[in-house]
């Protein structure tokens, strides 16, 4: 059973078949799932969501795939942590850790959009799948397309962290280092799609792969009680995450699922060697204009966001905001994050912990309304950006003497 | 000044099935007037209303995005590659 009505173009309207399709022919906007949400709403509950697995797939309602689920089966659901300890660092009352540093298998939120994206290729008949990734995306195609048996090509750019490298590889897929940034590598393989019958998680199965992104949505509203936060802080690459985290929200508000009502701001958070939507936002600028990337955040480092227009129309209709964090608080962000909550997350979670920061101090993120950070991958895979910042161990002889010199411990008994 | 146009998917209806055709052309705004001539309906497609190239559509010359060069006032030579391609979603 499926409420998958069709794919519609965001520019014009038009409707196209559920296929492997990607933009409109018209004016090359983005294509959408589009759901029946009327049969929906006399079929979905609460109480139905909450009986469901422990995975995204909790959601499955509300995901563009016709049959049953047979991709990431244990991906999503992810902990939505209560952090005090940040919370009194940054000086606020009500502050949550949307914790997809540990979303299974590959530890990042691409678990979710590559177990929709797959499940869909499948339906579809590929034997072959493929994406353009800055890393995390690679890692996840490639594990999930193992265990799903599938073909798999993987296109990175060549100067990736070496962790996200290794996490692709391992799961011998085909990896493709190509010379150039995202940008490049997102170019290549849109020509690449036009000529291969591949499932390209990003380009042709792209309208599919990013409804796996609401998951994250609903569950931060599910696992809030059935309530909306104040504010999302959320980083940005493509953008795309912001508007699917947004439309999650719509959806449960149109289903009258949230108590109390949606009244949520999204914040954008971008690094300052990448930042082309969070500064058209900042200078309310009207278009969103590409820049070439440089910055250690390497998964947030797309140029050209596809979803940017998209993005910054959220953040303005819900009554958001922007930060941009340089190099130095992203590592700062990083072991802020590590030090009070225990969870190491990678350069995107430092630039989202660093620009909640900014927008707490700058007021626009008011410190007594409650606030959920999106953690969107795990810091294991990015252990160069803060290899020099972190320290060393106290190094002593295996002696009691030599421990007690150098550390100087209090005495306990 | 022959210059190679690659058409992406969606447009290769309008170039009656043609992946890459080869214009005429000095600059960008020129090459899509003249793709606008051959394959008619083509520019619509392209360009929004004020005729400038649409926030979802990529033009590269050569390996370089023209909102890095100039825009559609950006020149060609003969030889050179464009590419149209489609925005998609990130990685």
């Amino acid at each position: 059973m499926s409420y998958m009505k069709c794919l519609k173009s965001k520019g014009t309207g038009r409707e196209y078949p559920k296929e492997a399709l990607y933009v409109c022919e018209y004016d090359f906007s983005p294509l959408e799932a589009s759901y029946d949400y009327a049969a929906i709403k006399k079929n979905l509950t609460r109480e139905k969501i909450e009986k469901g697995p422990r995975s995204l797939w909790r959601y499955r309602d509300l995901l563009p795939i016709d049959g049953e689920p047979t991709v990431g089966l244990h991906s999503g659901f992810t902990p939505l942590v209560r952090a005090r300890l940040l919370a009194e660092e940054l000086g606020v009352k009500e502050l949550y850790i949307k914790d997809d540093s540990v979303c299974h298998p590959t530890w990042s939120f691409k678990d979710r959009v590559v177990s929709v994206a797959l499940t869909r290729a499948k339906e579809l008949g590929f034997t072959t799948v493929a994406c353009a990734s800055t890393g995390n995306l690679a890692n996840s195609v490639s594990a999930h397309g193992a265990k799903a048996g599938l073909e798999r090509y993987i296109f990175i750019p060549y100067d990736l962290e070496r962790g996200k490298v290794l996490g692709s590889l391992v799961y011998n897929p085909n990896v493709v280092a190509v010379r150039g940034n995202y940008d490049d590598v997102n170019r290549l393989c849109s020509e690449i799609a036009s000529r291969y019958h591949w499932g390209f998680v990003n380009v042709n199965l792209r309208p599919y792969y990013s409804e796996g992104s609401k998951t994250m949505g609903f569950e931060i509203i599910e696992q809030l009680g059935w309530k909306a936060p104040k504010h999302v802080v959320i980083p940005a690459a493509s953008g795309s995450l912001i508007t699917k985290i947004w439309k999650a929200f719509k959806e449960f508000e149109q289903l009258e699922f949230i108590e109390g009502g949606l009244n949520t701001s999204i914040h954008c958070a971008q690094p300052e060697g990448c930042s082309p939507i969070a500064t058209a936002i900042l200078e309310k600028s009207e278009h969103v204009l590409p820049v070439k990337p440089y910055t250690i955040a390497k998964s947030l480092a797309i140029g050209n966001p596809a979803d940017g227009y998209y993005a910054k129309d959220v953040i303005e209709a819900s009554g958001g905001s922007a930060a941009i964090v340089n190099d130095d608080e992203i590592r700062e962000g990083i072991r802020l994050l590590a030090r009070t909550e225990g969870i190491f997350t990678e350069t995107a979670g430092g630039v989202t912990v660093a620009s909640a920061k900014k927008l707490i101090e700058r007021g626009s993120i008011p410190r007594d309304e409650s606030i959920v950070l999106a953690i969107t991958g795990n810091g294991l895979k990015t252990q160069e950006a803060i290899q020099d910042s972190v320290g060393e161990p106290t190094m002593i002889e295996p002696s009691l003497q030599s421990f007690e010199e150098k550390l100087k411990p209090v005495r306990d008994i | 000044m022959s210059v190679k146009v690659r058409i992406p998917t969606p447009l290769q209806k309008l170039t009656g099935g043609q992946a890459e055709v080869s214009i005429e052309a000095a600059d960008i705004q020129e090459l899509i007037n003249k793709l606008e001539s051959q394959y008619g309906g083509i520019k619509d497609r392209l360009c929004d209303e004020s005729g400038k190239v649409r926030r979802f559509v990529n033009v590269y010359l050569n390996e370089e995005d023209i909102r890095f060069l100039k825009q559609e006032s950006t020149t060609l030579k003969a030889g050179d590659e464009v590419s149209i391609v489609p925005a998609i979603a990130g990685g």
